[in-house]
């Protein structure tokens, strides 16, 4: 990577000059998150997200270790074993809180920081491998989250479990085969809760290797930014640090305080009541849904409802996998030449009713799966798949992009005309006139 | 977190005048950070020691009636076996026959018993050299030198009194703390 | 290729959906779906503030401890409260000494083995035990309960949606059926209504009968049954959630240090950044 006028790591204290000569690390650091990477200087606070969502891994890392040496993952007392954090180990209520909602707060930073890429292209060349490595740690999240939903052994534990490994029921022949392999019985038990604590265990650590990979492939063309235009020389950048440092440290403080809120004052409120009722095979609570983050994927698996060729079941199945693996072929889907949802009108209007959209399928997946939420969840899946199957390979070919600015520093003087439409908090860093900089959704 | 490192290099650019005030609120914002990291370590370490549950199982209560002179028996404490041996008027007396000066430790059995209970002596059943567990509180099992404990692993000797007297141990087995609610009942802990 | 494929494919999920969506369409209009009973005469729990509600709750040890001994002299016939320990009662400010005498005293004892036999036997609790179950297993419990099981008590305000206004509710609101009632929704032998419960009818025998049934000491409150209920549904609170005071005061402390982190930080992040424009 990186542009000759980078910063050279030149250590020189003795010690650091020995470790260079010897293991790099340091220098690799300074490369990867110091002073040694420029970084677009038009960033906004959508671009702390990145770091936010690191933050959150450390945080489940570290509380999730505290958790396992108090924890057992046996189906006769998991159950009692978590009450046992909560009531007897020191300071164990506040890990199992902080783990709990910071899992939350993770798929926050995650979809902010997905939302970030799909306003402003960033799945787009030459950033097609990040955002190909990303979608493999977001999938990785979902299964580290789904197992680590089991392990409490409450009742949406269990017929978590249960519903989950139906997915895998669907696939025709073999399908119940698998079911049964993956829970090692006919149903939940000890076996499957094992299992799941060794992976719940794991995939964090393999989540980590991949965000490795992920900043690797960033730092290969560099960091995005708003305008979507290339770096064309020094004026257009700063080192990361210490000017990102900085405004990294801001929003870190910020996510910290929504996160001792969550954990303080409403630790159980993104939770289910059924959750505190100990696992029962014999008895499936009446209205059953995953954690908030899974929902609009809930509400496409329960939108197909008619057997058409296929059973509905697997239709369902099949969707709820397509919607996610679709994104793997973005980069293609779209080939707009123009990065940021900034300069393209039309690309804009449809970008916003498909995050009304997703809305509309995580607020209709957490209810019950009566009419007309089925029919609303129907209407909000066909345009899911539209959007980005057919509507979005249209538009990439039809729309007359707005002008771009020639450079990053003059995006940041005179934004274009392009920039003055953009929404609040999308547009540049600066207001013309302003010799303060200020942070985009800081203007009056 | 990302502010723990912005002041270490100043860019150099930065023009002469207002430096002192942008270096402290700089070094106070990571300060600050750092106190906070600190802090969060309170937890992370605490956590790991014993938890509400085990503190209360922190006493036990045990019947003696069934013991005869001569015998001992184990029982747990804490999780870690004790011994309760009822002395016979010979142990006491080959006790009380040794010179202070010969002991590693030295400790007379009074200052091991309770006044009343002299004949009771109860120790943690923990060699103070490693933590194996002795033999000698069953019948039939070695005694070592002294007629009291042998610990196997490493050949630790110990008296009538539970005293150290041979090998490599080195302090007598410890006495917990105990009181006798009745003649026949002690309660350890 | 890739965008002609995701055409064809999207066009496909497309029809499938509209057609399950026509269907269901269809089928809304020609049969529409009916309100249930349940749904009709269901009531939310009613409101109902107590000291803990809220960032700065904490508990009212005096209320707790008469919710505690509702507890013991009414629902302890056929609640557990199983991850409750005796010890813990010292949080809601009993003496070392009467929990001692509250453990010796529990309507029952705790499992144990017969030192002389190895056979089961029972023992009285101390302090440390947890509070013995009123059952051996759920199959004892639903004989004794005409095939009803009622439920462990521990963490009942976190387990029902409503919390401890749910309790208080279910407790307070028995009552006679509405006579619009339909027949198939009335109260068979053994069942009483309660709007407050999901499916209308519970088999818990109605626990709070008169008021006085718990002898309060003096300088609390008369035990009306309305504060009886209250009393127990503040102790239950306490019961599933026993570090709630330490959790609120860590977390002014911990917000508030955040706060000022932040505040420096943003401070810092303008000062690095003003050579910027």
């Amino acid at each position: 990577m990186s542009f000759p006028w980078a910063r050279q790591y030149d250590p020189k204290n003795p010690f650091m000059r020995w470790m260079d000569e010897k293991l790099p690390l340091p220098r690799l650091v300074y490369n990867a998150v110091g002073a040694g990477y420029p970084v677009p200087r038009n960033l906004n606070y959508f671009w702390n997200f990145g770091v936010l969502a690191g933050l959150a891994l450390v945080i489940q890392i570290v509380t999730g270790i505290v958790l396992a040496m108090h924890y057992a993952a046996s189906g006769d007392i998991a159950f009692n074993s978590v009450e046992h954090i909560m009531r007897d180990v020191n300071s164990g209520w506040l890990f199992r809180y902080l783990h709990a909602n910071g899992a939350s707060l993770f798929f926050v930073a995650i979809y902010i920081h997905m939302f970030r890429g799909l306003y402003y292209g960033s799945y787009k060349p030459p950033r097609e491998m990040v955002w190909l490595l990303g979608l493999v740690i977001y999938l990785l999240m979902m299964a580290t989250a789904f197992m680590g939903y089991v392990l409490p052994w409450g009742q949406m534990s269990f017929w978590g479990a249960q519903v989950i490994t139906g997915f895998f029921s669907a696939i025709p022949l073999v399908g119940e085969e698998i079911r049964v392999w993956l829970l090692g019985g006919y149903a939940p038990d000890g076996a499957t809760l094992n299992r799941f604590f060794s992976l719940h265990y794991l995939l964090p650590f393999v989540i980590a290797g991949v965000v490795i990979l992920h900043i690797w492939a960033l730092h290969i063309p560099g960091s995005g930014n708003p305008a979507g235009i290339d770096v064309k020389g020094e004026q257009d950048t700063v080192p990361f640090h210490p000017y990102y440092t900085a405004k990294d440290g801001f929003g870190v403080g910020i996510f910290l305080i929504l996160l001792a809120i969550m954990t303080f004052f409403l630790p159980n409120y993104l939770g289910h009541a059924d959750n505190y009722i100990p696992a029962n095979p014999l008895s499936t609570p009446a209205h059953i849904v995953p954690e908030w983050y899974f929902w609009p994927f809930y509400a496409i698996l329960r939108a197909f409802t008619v057997d058409l060729i296929l059973p509905a079941k697997l239709w369902g199945v099949l969707a709820m996998f397509a919607s996610i693996l679709l994104l793997f072929f973005l980069p293609w889907l779209d080939r707009s030449p123009v990065r940021s949802g900034n300069y393209r009108p039309q690309f804009r209007i449809w970008f916003w009713v498909l995050v009304l959209d997703v809305l509309i399928l995580g607020w209709m997946g957490g209810l019950p799966p009566e009419e007309p939420y089925v029919m609303i969840s129907q209407v909000a899946t066909i345009y899911y798949f539209a959007h980005f199957l057919i509507i979005l390979p249209i538009v990439s070919r039809i729309e007359r992009p707005l002008p771009l600015p020639n450079s990053i520093t003059e995006a940041i003087l005179r934004p274009g005309k392009g920039e003055q439409q953009a929404p609040p908090g999308m547009g540049s860093e600066h207001q013309p006139g302003d010799p303060e900089p200020r942070p985009a959704g800081q203007e009056a | 977190m990302a502010t723990a490192e912005h002041i270490e290099n100043p860019p150099a650019e930065l023009g002469e005048g207002g430096v002192r005030r942008r270096d402290f609120l700089n070094i106070a914002a990571v300060s600050v950070a750092a106190v906070g990291g600190v802090a969060t370590l309170f937890p992370l370490i605490t956590q790991m020691s014993p938890s509400a549950d085990v503190l209360a199982l922190a006493s036990i209560e045990v019947d003696l009636a069934g013991i005869e002179p001569g015998q001992a028996i184990k029982t747990t404490w804490r999780k870690q076996p004790i011994f309760v041996r009822n002395l016979t008027p010979q142990e006491i007396a080959a006790a009380n026959a040794t010179p202070l000066a010969d002991l590693r430790d030295p400790q007379t059995l009074a200052e091991r018993t309770q006044e009343g209970h002299g004949n009771w002596l109860i120790t943690l059943a923990v060699c103070t050299h490693l933590g194996c567990v002795p033999l000698g509180a069953a019948e039939g099992e070695n005694r070592g030198e002294f007629g009291g404990y042998f610990c196997p692993c490493h050949g630790s000797h110990y008296d009538t009194a539970g005293r150290i007297r041979k090998g490599p141990a080195p302090l007598n087995l410890e006495v917990p703390e105990y009181a006798f609610t009745s003649d026949t009942i002690v309660k350890i802990g | 290729m890739v965008r002609l494929i995701a055409f064809l494919v999207g066009i496909g999920l497309v029809g499938v959906l509209a057609f399950s969506l026509i269907t269901g369409a269809v089928n809304f209009i020609a049969d529409p779906p009916q309100a249930t009973v349940e749904h009709e005469f269901h009531e939310e729990p009613r409101d109902v503030a107590f000291a803990s509600d809220g960032p700065f709750g904490h508990f009212d040890r005096q209320q707790l401890q008469r919710g505690f001994h509702v507890y013991r002299d009414v629902c302890a016939a056929c609640h557990s409260l199983g991850l409750v320990t005796f010890r813990d009662l010292e949080q809601i400010g009993f003496s070392e000494a009467e929990i001692d005498a509250i453990a010796a005293q529990w309507i029952r004892e705790v499992p144990s083995v017969n030192p002389e036999t190895g056979e089961a036997d029972t023992r009285p609790a101390i302090a440390a035990d947890r509070i013995p179950a009123v059952y051996a297993n759920e199959v004892a419990a639903r004989a004794a309960n005409n095939n009803a099981l009622p439920p462990d008590l521990s963490l009942i305000t976190k387990a029902r949606e409503g919390g401890a206004a749910y309790v208080y509710s279910l407790l307070t609101g028995y009552q006679n059926p509405p006579a619009e009632l339909p027949a198939e929704n009335r109260p068979g032998p053994g069942l009483y209504y309660n709007p407050y419960f999901a499916n209308l009818n519970l088999a818990m025998t109605p626990p709070l009968t008169a008021d006085g049934q718990v002898a309060y000491a003096a300088g609390n409150p008369p035990a009306t049954r309305d504060q009886m209920a209250r009393d127990v549904s503040a102790f239950l609170i306490w019961a599933a959630e026993p570090k709630l005071e330490e959790r609120h005061a860590l977390g002014w402390a911990v917000i508030i240090f955040l706060i000022f982190a932040t505040a420096l930080a943003w401070l810092a992040y303008q000062n690095i950044w003003r050579d910027r424009h």
